[in-house]
């Protein structure tokens, strides 16, 4: 078998692997996608009436009121799922890696990638498919984007590149950690990051310091590229911010996770 | 086994600290193709970290290691190929069933969906698991596990096994159950290095046997080779107290172990002529036995003989 069919190879079996555990576990899964519903519900009813005064119309997509507010949360619930989505990925990586199956894994010849790249895809596909929930919940709340074949499909390119880019950072989280209850720790401040940006409220409305961190942070690029996707507010340079965040994020926690990876082995 | 085949492993001048502490101190080994080798230690003697060595899963900071021809850390992914790891603690995937952590392993080892399911269903025959194939491991008792955790090392039909303390931990029916899998495995004509701290094991599984202390091989050859490095064997007497053993001791020459106690251990080579003269020694001094009995040199002397300390027994019931 050559090298490269070897990775694919090995990539699938673990993937298939990690879906296979999420089903047996879906105890974390189910909480993880509860959480950002759960916070969009309190958002939009308790806070989104008053909320929805500081938005213009352009911002909450024409429409008033909570329904306002709706439209204009749902991409920032968005990003919030896939942080939530992300801790899920460092508890489990940190989980395989101190148990015993991973010894095994080791001491087979596979390829030494297909540990980290099973766990990143398998993520992947929970994270996209806890959007699509997501998205469907906020829908029946009232979420009514504007976007046609060509903006959903742009907001599925940009959700899954940073969400992929994410995952890898989780997976090198979870292999940094020293415990499980390390690993489900470290990835928190992902979530504040969107509550940092203008996920939740314009960064116009911050104070200064804050507001120019709002705005220039990767959470609020991606939200805004979304929201501009999806409900038509203008994007700007957000897209390509977005995408330059993602790749370089991707990139950094993939050498990051490898070298982790690897560094066990003189240990 | 002919002498003109390579050895399964060699290594040569091993070394590995982790910090300050010294864990294997040039050790030497060499492995026939196709034998049972055991590395005799008691805990912190080092064996794990030989086994992972020799497994690729850390480097030595000194020395070689080739397995199967090849070396441990130049060649670690030809080594990968040809060897099973079943370690200390079950590496098994709790998640999933009995028959799903064999099918990982069929599709790690790139069986091909038909192969690897007929292999998947040979083991689960061979390892009594059928049963409990569907359930998940999470359920399983200590000794299934062990059996599963063999199984999936075997799943890819390594040349060389490796196996850390496969019956710590089991009750007497499955350890002997698993000293049966690896006389099979054995017969099979696969190399089994294997790590214990029962006597006994090493004993009655192993062709060739090294005695590991502090990072040291201390004493190394076949059972009856180490055997023969003890003296004769001894008798074990029972006294009725402290008292009489301490006079027993005095006539027969013997240096008692410890202050307190009622056993006294005296060298003999366990014919009956040297028993009776024993025994009449006993007698003409009035010394009543309460309890005797005869050993025959076992690993246990030799244990003693080479380290200067006694061997760990077995926590439970001897077969």
């Amino acid at each position: 078998m050559t090298g490269a069919s070897l990775v694919l190879t090995d990539s699938a079996t673990m993937t298939r692997r990690n879906l296979r555990r999420m089903l047996r576990y879906p105890s974390m899964t189910v909480l993880l996608v509860g959480m950002p519903i759960v916070l969009m519900v309190l958002f939009v009813y308790v806070f989104g009436g008053q909320l929805s005064h500081g938005l213009g119309t352009g911002l909450a997509g024409g429409h008033a009121g909570r329904a306002g507010y709706l439209n204009y949360v749902a991409p920032g619930v968005l990003l919030l799922t896939v942080a939530a989505s992300v801790q899920g990925t460092a508890i489990v990586v940190a989980m395989d890696m101190t148990g015993g199956i991973i010894d095994r894994f080791r001491t087979m010849a596979i390829a030494r990638s297909a540990v980290l790249t099973g766990h990143v895809l398998a993520s992947l596909i929970q994270t996209l498919a806890s959007l699509a929930l997501v998205t469907l919940v906020a829908i029946a709340l009232g979420f009514r984007p504007t976007a046609g074949v060509a903006g959903w499909l742009g907001a599925l390119g940009v959700v899954t590149l940073f969400g992929f880019a994410l995952t890898w950072l989780a997976t090198a989280l979870g292999l940094a950690a020293k415990s499980v209850e390390t690993a489900s720790n470290t990835p928190m401040f992902l979530m504040l990051l969107v509550f940092l940006g203008s996920g939740f409220v314009p960064a116009a409305t911050m104070p200064a310091g804050l507001e120019q961190f709002a705005r220039y942070q990767p959470f609020s690029a991606v939200t805004e590229s979304l929201r501009g996707l999806l409900t038509g507010t203008p994007i700007g340079s957000y897209g390509i911010e977005a995408v330059a965040w993602s790749v370089g994020i991707a990139l950094a926690s993939y050498v990051w996770a490898l070298r982790l990876y690897r560094r066990r082995r003189r240990a | 086994m002919t002498a003109t085949r390579p050895p399964a492993i060699e290594a040569r001048g091993l070394r590995k600290a982790f910090g300050e502490l010294v864990v294997l101190d040039g050790v030497d080994v060499v492995v026939e193709t196709g034998s049972v080798f055991a590395l005799l230690g008691p805990n912190g003697a080092g064996k794990t970290t030989m086994i992972r060595i020799l497994s690729t899963l850390i480097d030595a900071d000194g020395g070689t290691a080739a397995v199967a021809g090849h070396d441990v850390v130049a060649e670690a992914d030809a080594v990968r190929a040809s060897i099973g790891v079943t370690g200390q603690f079950a590496a098994l995937d709790e998640l999933l069933t009995g028959r799903e952590n064999l099918r990982l392993m069929a599709d790690l080892n790139h069986l091909g969906r038909a192969r690897g399911r007929a292999r998947v269903d040979e083991l689960l025959q061979r390892f009594e698991l059928v049963d409990a194939a569907d359930k998940p491991v999470s359920t399983f008792s200590g000794g299934m596990r062990r059996r599963l955790d063999l199984a999936m090392t075997l799943v890819g039909s390594p040349a060389v096994i490796f196996l850390d303390e496969p019956t710590t931990g089991l009750d007497p029916v499955s350890r002997r159950a698993m000293w049966d899998d690896i006389r099979t495995l054995a017969a099979s004509g696969v190399t089994i290095f294997l790590t214990t701290q029962y006597l006994d094991e090493a004993d009655q599984l192993a062709h060739a046997i090294a005695v590991l202390d502090r990072g040291r091989v201390v004493a190394q050859g076949t059972a009856t080779e180490l055997k023969r490095q003890v003296a004769g064997g001894h008798v074990r007497l029972e006294l009725a107290t402290p008292q009489a053993r301490r006079e027993a001791a005095e006539l027969l020459g013997a240096t008692p172990a410890g202050e307190d106690g009622i056993e006294l251990r005296v060298a003999t080579d366990g014919s009956v002529r040297a028993l009776r003269a024993l025994l009449d020694v006993l007698d003409d001094a009035g010394i009543e036995v309460e309890h005797l009995s005869v050993h025959t040199p076992d690993l246990d002397d030799v244990f003693f003989a080479v380290t200067g300390q006694p061997a760990e027994r077995e926590p439970v019931g001897t077969p």
